[in-house]
């Protein structure tokens, strides 16, 4: 019997080797998924607070009128519609292959772009009507 | 097809599941609200406290704001498993993590119950 060398597992990428890597569709719908997460987590206190501005007090609801019609505000709220759009919209695909519907790769990576081709008009047309 | 017997505590089982339970009803409350916010059409402070000040309302919301709590602390949770290899350090993150989203539960409920 002859013996199959085992690989190291888990292999650690630098971030220099990951830049240079060419992630296919489904991989981008992955990492963004990540990372719009991560950013709307740190956010939360940001967004806890506009809510909490917005409903107060007739005052405090001028305030959040103020803050939100400043540019740097309308950066990261554009930031955050973007995370949130697709989250949403990966957040979905996700569910599906979690019920075994389009797990084959031809299927995955098919709505992997749609995944970007909703989130992205998606997100346009919400800063369109939000900010 | 691999048939795992899953056996233990079944912690991760349960994260798993209630990261998806979470993710549909912040995916549902989300259709929601923006179908009651285009009908309701509040302009104005007044008609904007309206909307959340109505009971049901008022309980989806908080309803999702749980959710997304819990759905955070399991996503970041993995976070910081996957990049945060010093015990000390990830532990700490950890605990830091639970903190900060156990207190924003504290003050959504807060903003929404002065309404």
């Amino acid at each position: 019997m002859t013996k199959v060398p085992i690989k190291k597992r888990p292999r650690n990428l630098s971030l220099d080797m990951l830049s240079r890597y060419d992630l296919p569709l489904p991989g981008k719908v992955s990492i963004f998924h990540r990372i719009s997460g991560a950013g709307l987590f740190l956010c939360l206190p940001l967004i806890l607070w506009l809510f909490s501005a917005s409903l107060t007090s007739p005052e405090s609801f001028a305030l959040f009128t103020a803050v939100f019609a400043t540019w740097p505000a309308k950066v990261v709220m554009a930031g955050l519609i973007w995370a949130y759009v697709h989250h949403f919209c990966a957040g979905i695909r996700f569910l599906l292959l979690d019920l075994h519907i389009g797990i084959e790769k031809e299927a995955a990576r098919k709505s992997a772009g749609i995944v970007f081709a909703v989130s992205i008009p998606l997100t346009l047309i919400l800063l369109g009507v939000l900010l | 097809m691999i048939n795992r017997i899953v056996v233990g505590a079944h912690y991760g089982l349960r994260d798993w599941i209630v990261q998806r339970a979470t993710a549909v009803i912040m995916a549902v409350y989300s259709v929601v609200i923006a179908a009651v916010l285009l009908v309701v059409r509040p302009s104005g402070f007044e008609a904007w406290q309206g909307v959340f000040a109505n009971g049901l309302i008022k309980f989806l919301t908080f309803l999702f704001f749980v959710s997304l709590f819990y759905h955070a602390w399991i996503g970041i949770r993995d976070i910081w498993m996957d990049y945060i290899q010093p015990v000390g350090l990830r532990l700490t993150l950890h605990v830091l993590t639970a903190a900060a989203l156990v207190g924003y539960t504290a003050w959504a409920a807060a903003i929404l119950w002065r309404l």
